[in-house]
């Protein structure tokens, strides 16, 4: 082996290192550090050798001072004091004698050779060899809620990895060096390094390593849409199932937090410029940490009673834990975010107002107005929007009713419209608050069902029913004006449309009629008028989203910018996160530029 | 966290009046627009609007009557409690501008809001022709307040224990007859009431607008609870509304929704005195 084969060899590589006669590691953790340990002498002065184990890492301890070009006499197992010199062969690099050991990739062990002058290099494996040895590991599974227990309460479905199975999944990472899934992520996580920190045991740096640019890792670590983001370009999943990132994010997330290892970071020297964060959804609260960490004052104005937007109306508690929201909302209040609740700008204060009192704003508002479909008997009681639904259940936890106020809408046989993770997460409620029968209508088939593949298969488990290429056309109500049932057709898939998605078209005579007793309208949502209303400047596209340059989220108001779904329409939270790191950027850079340039105007005049 | 800062029983205590203090609010609110207030951390949101408000003093009047968990959770508060979250203003503030000679019919609580929208008519300079109704004499409130600015003012109760017996339809009936320069109608109370004026003066062509106060949740547009259909079109109360061109609202459905929560609202009650 040459050392062209040890600069092809995966980076950072843990050698786990044996003696080929005893069988025993050399491997010695002390103090958390990891180096394996040999015994030799020098011009018959008896030394410790500690070699670490990383590759790359060539650090050598001797126990005597030792110089480069120094002969070790000989290399000796600490354990059974056998020497580990072989007969047969030299180093290649510099001829001197080498020590035999075996290194494991996990179950087999191969032969590994050492140099025993002070200062050359290891004789190392190829990545090849490595591949070689490397048994293939499975992704790992996280445990889960069993379904017949967890459709009776609202704890969180998945239990996350433990150490050992996080470890052994980042094993699967293979360390690209041009690492394709973080093109794949919103907000580009360099994802290699913290999967490399979590071989290495450091989970909580693993952590800080997504902060760097994910403040929200928990969060996303259980929304995030990974198998149509970074999960889908992991080169591991070319052959076999790609490296779980996403899990392995949560991981580290819920490690930090729960061991209670989140340390406040490093506030950039303090300016006097003030920004203002409307909404304080993902969007909003990525604005806030990136400006409050460069030093900016930054508010953030809230218009429900209730910070964390989506996440907290939005997303169900056994899907994304409130516990863990308002976690990384008190973080950031503890940076020195300030949170103004019950204020809903455009009303309680305008953007005008903001632009007095503010040098720069975010807008990130959402997309909270939801679609309904026009339907006959849409009117009708219990047929809600998946907000109202959603906003019920969450934001004013109406399935604690009567321990909260707000009524518990119920349903025996509830129809869910729709098919994105939305719908998703309102049957998967609904079946938890005693439905029956819960069932998802969705115009088009199987493969096109917008949710994630993990909530569509939670759903399943949890025995929602789903009725594929059907589409309600009516509502029919009952002499209390509830509904009771609706009329369906079926459709057929034609030719795509701009989305790409082939267009559902209706079959003739497919009509048929289904008793329900609860609907909820879960076909999307459209941005809010409230903010629109006192800010008649602000540009807006013809499907009413605000207009911004995508290069710095800025919009048609100097100093005022916009990201997320009022931007965007629709779309996830990491997106929405994206957005507010572009415009945080922007941002800053244009405020910072500015008080350069005012500087240099005082100099000027005087 | 807003303090109640006055509090006053009205109609035996079926209706409450509070001023509590809210600086951001009076600021800004104007006739017509309501807020979203939630009395504790197990609270729901309920809407109620703006009866009145003092920008100097900071704060705002709201009057309601007691129906339901949260509003007698309400009364049983006192000046310097608190309430946990009021967010505001919201909806569209009412259409006020100089157009001539106005009516304005309120019933029951719904007189609360009229009072605030009717003076700012009066201010921009209207002849303000108020008709205010209420089941009985002890049900009917702020006639003085509305004395003090309307040009004419008409009371009815149900059962005429106090000024003409009868509804709020009646006088206001012969007005139309009796006078042809009257431009508007503006009115606010049960919506079957709303609905009766509505059908009236669409005899007369005279534009009409009600306010509604539907369910709604968060009120600012996010959940479609307060949806109603207006010229057959969905339209969101808290923020396409609350005032509508009566003329264009289904009070059919309307009023098929609203009973429908009327229901809740007892249930609601009841396992709050369990």
């Amino acid at each position: 082996m040459s050392h062209e084969d040890i600069k092809n060899m995966k980076s950072k590589t843990f050698l786990k290192t044996y003696c080929p006669h005893c069988h025993q590691s050399f491997i010695k953790d002390t103090k958390g550090e990891k180096w394996a340990k040999f015994k030799s002498s020098i011009k018959q002065n008896d030394l410790e050798v500690e070699i670490s184990p990383y590759l790359e890492a060539s650090d050598r301890k001797f126990s005597i001072p030792v110089k480069d070009g120094d002969q070790l006499e000989d290399l000796i197992c600490p354990k059974c004091n056998k020497s580990l010199i072989s007969e047969e062969s030299k180093c290649e690099e510099c001829g001197s004698a080498i020590g035999q050991m075996l290194v494991s990739a996990d179950s087999k062990l191969i032969p590994f050779s050492l140099c025993t002058k002070a200062g050359c290099q290891w004789n190392g494996l190829s990545k090849a060899d490595i591949r070689k040895i490397t048994p293939k590991i499975k992704r790992q599974e996280m445990p889960e809620q069993d379904p017949k227990m967890r459709v009776h309460n609202f704890d969180e479905v998945p239990y996350g990895y433990t150490t050992e199975t996080a470890m052994l999944e980042a094993e699967r990472c293979l360390q690209c060096k041009n690492p394709k899934c973080v093109d794949g992520c919103p907000v580009n996580i360099d994802i290699p390094s913290f999967i490399a920190l979590i071989s290495e045991e450091k989970f909580d740096e693993a952590a800080k390593k997504i902060k760097e640019t994910n403040v929200l890792p928990a969060v996303c670590g259980r929304v995030c849409p990974q198998e149509s983001q970074c999960e889908e370009l992991c080169i591991v999943g070319v052959k076999e199932e790609p490296v779980a990132i996403g899990r392995l994010e949560r991981f580290v997330a819920d490690y930090e937090r729960k061991m209670d290892l989140v340390s406040m970071p490093h506030i950039g020297s303090k300016t006097n410029k003030k920004i203002a964060v409307v909404g304080s959804g993902p969007g909003g609260l990525t604005v806030a940490a990136d400006m409050q960490l460069l030093g900016y004052n930054v508010t953030m104005f809230e218009a429900l009673h209730e910070a964390g937007g989506v996440l907290t109306y939005g997303i169900p508690e056994f899907r994304l834990p409130k516990s863990i929201v308002n976690f990384e909302i008190d973080y950031l209040k503890k940076m020195g975010v300030r949170l103004e609740l019950n204020h809903v700008i455009g009303q309680t204060l305008t953007v005008d107002e903001l632009l007095e009192n503010f040098d720069g704003i975010f807008i990130g508002v959402g997309a909270g107005l939801p679609w309904f479909m026009d339907l006959e008997g849409e009117y009708l009681g219990n047929v809600f929007s998946s907000n109202e639904y959603l906003t019920r259940m969450n934001l004013m936890k109406a399935y604690k009713f009567p321990e909260y106020d707000t009524p518990k809408p119920i349903g025996n046989k509830v129809a869910v419209i729709g098919g994105g993770n939305v719908a998703m997460d309102c049957a998967r409620t609904a079946i938890r608050t005693g439905a029956k029968e819960v069932t998802i209508v969705y115009r088009r088939s199987r493969t096109e069902l917008p949710a994630r593949i993990e909530e569509i298969h939670h759903a399943e488990e949890e025995g929602i029913n789903f009725k594929l290429l059907t589409s309600p056309i009516r509502y029919f109500g009952n002499d209390r004006a509830a509904v009771k049932a609706m009329e369906c057709i079926q459709m057929e898939l034609g030719e795509p449309d701009s989305s790409g998605r082939r267009r559902p078209v209706p079959l003739e005579n497919s009509n048929f009629t289904m008793d329900i007793d609860m609907v909820i309208v879960a076909v999307g949502t459209g941005p809010n008028p409230v903010i629109f209303q006192t800010t008649p400047n602000l540009k807006r596209d013809k499907r009413g989203y605000i207009v911004v340059n995508e290069e710095t989220m800025e919009t048609s108001i100097p100093n005022v910018y916009a990201g997320g779904d009022i931007v965007t329409g629709s779309a996830t939270v990491i997106e929405a996160m994206g957005a507010g790191r572009i415009a945080a950027r922007a941002m800053h850079q244009k405020l910072s530029g500015a008080a350069t340039k005012t500087k240099e105007e005082v100099v000027g005049v005087s | 966290m807003f303090q109640i800062i006055k509090k006053e029983e009205m109609a035996k205590g079926t209706i409450i009046r509070f001023d509590i203090a809210a600086p951001n609010i009076a600021k800004k609110v104007k006739p017509g627009q309501f807020v979203i207030l939630r009395v504790n951390d197990t609270g729901e949101r309920i809407p109620l609007t703006v009866a009145d408000k003092d920008e100097f003093a900071g704060f705002i009047t709201i009057i309601f009557q007691v129906v339901g968990k949260t509003t007698a959770l309400m009364r049983s508060l006192n000046v310097g409690d608190m309430i946990k979250d009021v967010a505001g203003p919201m909806g569209k503030p009412a259409d006020v501008e100089k157009i001539g000679t106005i009516i304005m019919v309120g019933g029951g609580t719904g007189v609360a809001i009229l009072h605030h929208v009717a003076k700012a008519f009066k201010d921009a300079g209207n002849y303000v022709i108020g008709i205010i109704g209420a089941r009985d004499k002890d049900m009917l409130i702020l006639e003085k307040e509305m004395a003090g600015f309307c040009d004419e003012l008409v009371v009815t109760t149900d059962d005429g224990s106090y000024g003409l017996q009868g509804f709020v339809t009646d006088p206001m009936k012969k007005y139309l007859d009796e006078r042809d320069d009257i431009k508007l109608i503006y009115t606010i109370g049960p919506i079957k009431m709303m609905h009766f004026v509505c059908k009236i003066t669409e005899k007369y062509k005279i534009k009409t607008m009600v306010s509604l106060n539907p369910v709604m949740i968060d009120g600012t547009g996010m959940c479609g609870g307060c949806r109603v259909t207006v010229d057959d079109k969905i339209q969101f109360c808290c923020v396409d509304g609350p005032d509508f061109d009566g003329h264009k609202v289904d009070f059919d459905e309307l009023e098929k929704r609203n009973s429908l929560y009327q229901q809740d609202e007892k249930e609601s009650l009841l396992f709050s005195i369990r």
